[in-house]
């Protein structure tokens, strides 16, 4: 399938945000899950569409703002295409994940104001508890987890991800 | 009475009057808490925790939040609890921006002195936040995040009593800020700038924004002949910030204080108001004749004309024409003044001093300037006036009275009654009373009517005067108004509108007080004021007489009082410059189509034109022929929806009709009738 | 008419477990799938499929008909023992495989379900004793546990309700909302002394009847699923394995309150967890154990399910109602209760998922077998997350009761030491409960657990997050470790929480980073006991929880860190230097390669030198050099 023109990809985008808006019937109290989904849509919450989801459910922007800025799941700023997911649980905590994202952060030149790659490639979210503690430290890219992950096994993890794009 | 409810509070039993939380009842019984998120006319939040007590058998709660049980036994001072207070302080001090001999709220910072109260001296905690910026783009209003203590005052001012939203809480934990969406500036929002948010901020956090400098400096500008006008409801407050009884009127020593200042004429906008009473009153005499029987709303107040600008541009050509007093004043004086000294009107400045904070941002309406010279040049709210009478050095309490100047000095006890809710409709029933029925009204008394708590009303059947009134005042009551009237479930004639509670009298603009009651006495100084007025009514006061013969072509609703005191309005983007591109074309001179997205327009079927368009352009393939743009509001909303294609704009479209019009610009078919 | 169909369901699903010749069951827990479980489920029925086995992948739909016994290779949820997975199960032989690699699978066709034949080295062997066990009974980590909860998680398809209900499944239900009346069911309970699995333990069928006592024209049960803690995951496991037992349980609890509508509100990082509960509401729908007159009766009930999008703080009831509503989450003032005015202000019922997952069970069970079980004041069992340095990490289940001694040593197989070897005397402390609960050490180990007595050392159940720790742990990093974490996750509504956290954080960071003195400590103590006490909801109120368990308990940790300026475990970086032992070094460069700042120097063959400046104490020399070289 030939890639999609930018265009039919924006026209595809807006149409989606209304289809969403349909979906939950336009109801206010859905904007959690109508966030969530425009989120999947555009792998963030551009601030045109956070306006226009405002006017069409009747809250305020400032609101919808104060929403999408609480959870951490929302993000307003475009995130990578590879989201690393490090636990840092109890259990994961205990057997070296700080040393995992000490070894992310240094790999990929992030730090703790900057998640994500200028390329837009990788970004690096620590979670509380993924609920493997069973496989600590556990790791989950997109939505492969890893687990038992060493420092040595996280740069090669990088460098498989690295080369998938080349 | 043995068996009345009573609760202990500190070994003293206070009787229980259904007061809804302990914290009622303790500031009842004459202990004063310490609150920062409470404010009897809001939802409790309970977030500053200042207010706790030990409830015996319960432990530590907050007051505000609990009810109040018989029996129950509570402590309010005990040494923990003054302890937790202080560290609770220390806290909020440990981040906050002390800069408080620079800051505007330093006499009336409730953090401030509350710190001091309870002999916070050095703080042990570290300083964990980054600086954040302040806004100070509002015309009105300034925001400085680093004095935020986030009790939440402003965000349930906002929403609760305003139904605005402009601003609210955003992000989560220790990065939780009061913040316009976007961490935009209050200017490029929703904000009516009724600034009731620096009213209940206990900080410097959000406050007005002050004009004194300016006004310092034109009066030391020896070219410029500097005026000044005085709103009705600044006059009850100012001495409070003098400590002078609550109820002084204070009108002579500040007319005085302003010559001192160097003002060369002062004025009352009270003769604003008198001239409002009989445009407007005309303006809906007119309007009825002329077979219009859609309700007027009032538009003396710019926080409300704001609103109705922004939420219900469809409303606009309902909302009378009359210039504020505030502008008619100002509009009058300057052209007067500028006649007298033989100057350019450029070189008289007029400086209001208003209650208000939205006057200052209608000063700077395009609608009200002529010839690009501002009809206001800066407003100072009763405030900042007080903070120059000390400035200047005056005594204010010793000072001996002066008289206002003529013309715009003599007013009637009907303008003065602008400053608070009821004035307007008040005046404009009676007025109509006189010119129809040539007798006054007996009385006025407006009433709540149980079905709709949220306003008052009045219905006048009085001979050949036939009214019904209502008087609003809050914009979330406000919009349960409209809504209703929009329903068609009630009908009013004239509904008089005034963004703060109680109208201006308690406006943002009023010295900071934090006790409630304190409205009642401005309100009651206000009226005895207007008993002590010489003359009654707007219509005979002489003054009002000579400039409609001088100015104003004789009669109201002249030529010339249009073009003098009657104004016009603009629908406004609720959020400024948002364009969302959906399809962009390669080629260099494409059709560009706007469609307008807005609420009204949205409302009215925008959303399924754009997707119509959408499938069209795939369906056709005109994708590299056509951009498609949804706008946020076209400002057009009475019409919508509306679609601009090309240069062309199109109202009440549909999709054929914006469809006819694509193929017409890309030449594909002629529509009947244009040949090209 | 219910109990009937619930009948004919049961002897069909019996019916066909009956032709099977053998059922595979994979346990498909995210901790197996992590491990490979779903390769090792292709590679078996690439396998099947080369040998012509007939074969099934669900009893849902018809067997196939080849004349020929079929094979049923199914998935079931989390077993627990995460540890050792991916996890396959052979029944009727009662095999149990643990780490299965896809390379097995032809060997398990082949041998096992062809032959009959165990396959030694795939089997489980105790670490104590180097026996090999065959089957769950043999397995001491499961055999000391009692699994009633997490029993259906190992042995239920998810995605099958047949299954559910060949095990019993919604016949307390059926039963209830046939037969009893909303009243009764809250006595029920009551009677039962179930206390909420979610923290605080509220007697679950107080909760109820608080509830049903309500006059609404609405009310909502919420099944909280929004578990959060760091290191705990039994809720998830429930929901991924058992998911119709968190319906059956909401079902009966909606009508003991009378409820009109369950919202079961699930963590964003669950997704498998989701699916599985969306699909359970979709079969439960489609037999009519939900929505209009459920069961054949005129009582109307409707599940529907809401993902969180990343809010610890959501967990708590009142923050959990305001996000459903579509609101940032902040906790609210009480009163009024959740009980009286919750969801859109109408009356709301919040139960834990294994709350509501042991509501039929003690139904099925029987409420004399069930107040057997567990402790008079903390009937039934509970399960907990075991994590940390022990032996057999994983999800377990025990009565009320049961001593710490016996789930870290024995069930959990002992404690590890710094080197990964068993070694009990290296237990320096437990810490339960998560972010809200406290540390317990040595002379805790024999007290029974359970709501109460937990109390009364201060700790407290929580979720079940045990985290065993060795003594190389540092008790100052732990307790920042947790004050970190709801620091980061406050809601940032009330001033104590949002402000005095960051201020704990900052007095421990002095603490461990050597600027702190008593003084520190004395302040550190006194704005953990205001924040305790001042704050708005229950995870400000606990948040000080494990700072002050840890100063209870290691004062002398502490003390070191501000007296001596020494961090006894050597985990306080600022606190500890490394240097090199040069009579140990043998100069074989590999710390020199593997440390990031180049900070270590020296030749080959000789002994090396760390430059304490450029140091950035990472640890990853230490964990290079083969010969203990390195000291801190």
């Amino acid at each position: 399938m030939p890639a999609p023109s930018p265009t039919a990809e924006k026209l595809y985008n807006f149409s989606k945000v209304c289809e969403i808006l349909d979906k939950h019937d336009r109801l206010p109290s859905k904007i959690i899950p109508i966030l969530q989904e425009v989120q999947e849509e555009y792998r963030y919450l551009p601030e045109e569409i956070l306006t226009f989801v405002a006017t069409s459910l009747g809250i305020s922007p400032a609101r919808v703002f104060g929403i999408a800025t609480f959870y951490s799941h929302f993000s307003l700023e475009p995130k990578g295409k590879y989201i690393i997911k490090v636990c840092d649980g109890t259990a994961c905590h205990v057997k070296g994940s700080s040393g995992l994202i000490e070894t992310i952060e240094r790999e990929l030149n992030l730090s703790e104001k900057v998640h994500t790659t200028p390329d837009l490639l990788f970004t690096l979210e620590t979670v509380s508890c993924l609920g493997a503690c069973g496989l600590a430290p556990a790791v989950v890219i997109n939505d492969k987890v890893y687990g038992q992950v060493s420092k040595k096994q996280m740069k090669e993890l990088i460098a498989e991800y690295r080369a998938k794009e080349d | 009475m043995k068996n009345q409810a009573s609760v202990t509070i500190n070994g003293k039993r206070v009787p229980l009057e259904g007061e809804k939380n302990l914290l009622a009842l303790i500031r009842k019984s004459g202990v004063e808490m310490p609150t920062f998120c409470y404010h009897s006319e809001l939802s409790v939040y309970g977030a500053c925790r200042l207010c706790i007590v030990d409830i015996e058998g319960r432990g530590i709660d907050t007051s505000c939040s609990t009810p109040p049980r018989d029996g129950m036994v509570i402590k309010t001072h005990t040494p923990k609890l003054r302890k937790m207070r202080k560290t609770l302080i220390e806290l909020l001090l440990a981040n906050h921006e002390t800069n408080c001999t620079s800051c505007d709220k330093t006499n009336a910072c409730k953090l401030k002195d509350l710190a001091a109260d309870l002999g916070v001296k050095e703080i042990p905690y570290k300083k964990t936040r980054e600086h954040r910026e302040p806004d100070l783009l509002s015309p009105s209003l300034l925001r400085y995040p680093d004095k935020c203590v986030l009790c939440g005052d402003c965000v349930r001012y906002c929403n609760e009593i305003q139904g605005v939203g402009a601003i609210d809480f955003a992000y989560r934990g220790e990065d939780v800020v009061v913040t316009p969406a976007f961490n935009k500036s209050l200017a490029h929002v929703d904000c009516i700038n009724c600034g009731q948010c620096a009213a209940v901020c206990p900080t410097g956090a959000i406050v007005v924004k002050s004009e004194t400098d300016k006004v310092w400096e034109a009066l030391a500008d020896e070219s410029k002949t500097v005026v000044a006008q005085i709103a009705p409801a600044v006059r009850a407050s100012l001495g409070e910030m003098f400590d002078m009884p609550a109820s002084a009127v204070t009108l002579g020593k500040i007319m005085s204080a302003l010559k001192y200042l160097g003002f060369s004429e002062v004025y009352d906008t009270s003769f604003g108001a008198d001239l409002t009473v009989l445009e407007e009153t005309n303006e809906y005499l007119e309007r009825k004749r002329a077979g219009n029987r859609t309700t007027m709303f009032t538009s003396c107040c710019p926080a409300w004309v704001k609103y109705a600008e922004q939420f219900h541009p469809e409303l606009l050509p309902q909302v009378s024409s009359c210039m504020s007093p505030q502008g008619m004043v100002g509009s009058l004086s300057k052209k007067l003044v500028a006649q007298t000294e033989n100057k350019s009107e450029e070189d008289v400045i007029m400086v209001s001093i208003m209650p208000c904070t939205a006057k200052k941002f209608e000063a700077h309406r395009e609608e009200l300037s002529s010839d690009g010279v501002p009809l206001i040049d800066h407003v100072l709210t009763t405030q900042e006036l007080g903070k120059m009478i000390r400035e200047g050095g005056i005594l204010f309490k010793d000072i001996a009275p002066a008289a206002a100047d003529l013309p715009f000095g003599l007013y009637s006890e009907a303008g003065l009654g602008f400053g608070a809710s009821s004035g307007v409709s008040e005046a404009v029933a009676r007025y109509a009373a006189r010119s129809l029925n040539n007798r006054d009204l007996l009385s006025f008394e407006p009433e709540t009517n149980p079905e709709y708590p949220e306003w008052k009303e009045v219905i006048i059947n009085d001979d050949n005067v036939k009214l019904k009134m209502a008087i609003s005042s809050g914009l979330k009551n406000t919009e349960k108004l409209i809504q209703k009237i929009n329903s068609g479930e009630v009908s009013y004639d004239i509904v008089e509108v005034m963004a703060c509670p109680g109208g201006c009298i308690d406006g943002a603009g009023q010295p900071v007080s934090y006790e409630s009651g304190k409205a009642e006495v401005r309100r009651k100084a206000l009226k005895d004021a207007g008993k002590i007025t010489p003359v009654h009514c707007p219509e005979e006061n002489p003054y009002i007489q000579r400039i409609y013969e001088k100015m104003l072509g004789g009669k109201e609703g002249s030529p010339e009082a249009h073009e003098l005191v009657h104004t016009s309005y603009q629908s406004r983007k609720r959020i400024a410059d948002h364009t969302m591109e959906l399809a962009s074309s390669t080629q260099e001179a494409p059709v560009e189509i706007n469609v307008c997205v807005g609420t009204s327009c949205f409302l009215r079927g925008s959303q399924e034109i754009l997707s119509g368009m959408t499938s069209k352009i795939e369906q056709e393939d005109w994708k590299d022929r056509i951009d498609l743009k949804a706008t946020f509001c076209s400002e057009n909303c009475a019409h919508g929806p509306t679609v601009t294609v090309g240069e062309k704009k199109m109202t009440q479209t549909s999709l054929e009709s914006v469809v006819k019009e694509v193929e017409s610009q890309l030449g594909i078919k002629e529509p009947a009738g244009v040949k090209g | 008419m219910g109990t009937v169909v619930l009948e004919q369901i049961k002897e069909d699903v019996k019916n066909k477990k009956e032709c099977l010749s053998h059922s595979i069951v994979i346990c498909a827990g995210t901790g197996c799938i992590a491990n490979g479980a779903m390769e090792v489920h292709a590679a078996l029925s690439s396998i099947i499929e080369e040998k012509n086995i007939p074969l099934t992948l669900t009893l849902k739909e018809e067997l196939p008909e080849t004349g020929k016994d079929p094979l049923l290779l199914s998935k079931s949820g989390c077993q627990g023992f995460c540890q050792v997975g991916p996890l396959v199960t052979i029944e009727p032989d009662n095999i149990l495989y643990t780490k299965v690699k896809p390379e097995d699978a032809r060997d398990i066709i082949e041998k096992t379900i062809l032959q009959g034949e165990v396959i030694e080295n795939l089997l489980y062997k105790d670490p104590s004793t180097g026996d090999s066990c065959r089957s769950q009974q043999e397995i001491p980590f499961y055999t000391r546990q009692k699994r009633t909860v997490l029993k259906g998680c190992g042995n239920i398809d998810p995605e099958n309700i047949g299954d559910y209900i060949y095990n019993d499944g919604y016949k307390a239900a059926a039963d209830i909302i046939l037969n009893k009346d909303p009243q009764e069911v809250c006595d029920l309970m009551k009677e039962s002394g179930l206390r909420g699995r979610g923290g605080g333990g509220f007697a679950t069928g107080r909760k109820w009847e608080l509830a049903l006592k309500q006059d609404s024209d609405a009310k909502y049960i919420i099944c909280n699923g929004d578990e959060g803690d760091p290191g705990a995951f039994m809720d998830r496991s429930v929901m991924e394995g058992n998911p119709h037992s968190v319906l059956e349980g909401m079902i009966i609890a909606a009508k003991a309150c009378k409820a009109t509508e369950g919202q079961i509100y699930v963590r964003m990082e669950y997704p498998l967890a989701v699916d599985r509960i969306n699909k359970a509401i979709e079969e439960a729908r489609e037999m009519g154990y939900l929505g209009k007159g459920i069961f054949g009766s005129d009582f109307d009930f409707d599940i529907f399910v809401m993902e969180g999008a990343g809010a610890f703080v959501c967990g708590e009831a009142s923050a959990m109602t305001e996000s459903i509503m579509g609101r940032r989450g902040m906790p609210r003032v009480k009163p009024p209760r959740t009980a009286e005015k919750g969801l859109w202000g109408k009356p709301t019922v919040v139960n834990n998922v294994e709350t509501l997952a042991c509501v039929p069970l003690i139904f099925n069970m029987g409420l004399e077998v069930y107040k057997n079980i567990g402790t008079s004041g903390s009937p039934g069992t509970k399960t907990f997350a075991l994590t940390g340095h022990v032996a057999n990490t994983g999800l377990i289940e025990v009565p009320f009761g049961t001593t710490l001694r016996e789930i870290i040593f024995n069930i959990g197989g002992g404690v590890l030491n710094a080197k990964g070897e068993i070694d009990n005397d290296d237990f320096k402390a437990v810490q339960i409960g998560g972010p809200s609960g406290g540390c317990l050490i040595e002379e805790h180990l024999d007290i029974p657990l359970d709501f109460d007595s937990l109390k009364t050392v201060g700790a407290m159940v929580g979720s079940g997050g045990l985290v065993v720790m060795n003594k190389s742990t540092c008790m100052v990093q732990i307790a920042r470790f947790f004050m970190k974490f709801t620091q980061s996750e406050s809601c940032g509504k009330c001033v104590p929480c949002r402000e005095g956290t960051r201020q704990i954080l900052e007095l421990i960071d002095d603490v461990a980073q050597g600027r702190g003195s008593q003084e520190t400590l004395t302040l550190l103590e006194e704005l953990c006991e205001t924040v305790a006490e001042s704050s708005l909801c229950g995870l400000g109120k606990s948040a000080p929880a494990p700072v002050l368990s840890t100063l209870q308990q290691f004062r002398s940790e502490w003390d070191a860190h501000v007296d001596e300026m020494t961090c006894p475990t050597g985990n306080c970086k600022d606190l500890v230097s490394y240097s090199i032992v040069a009579e140990a070094c043998k100069g074989c460069t590999a710390c020199v390669r593997v440390c990031p700042v180049d900070a270590i120097s020296g030749n080959r063959k000789e002994a090396h030198v760390i430059d304490d400046a450029k140091c950035i104490r990472c640890g990853a020399c230490v964990e290079t050099c083969r010969f203990d070289a390195i000291t801190v």
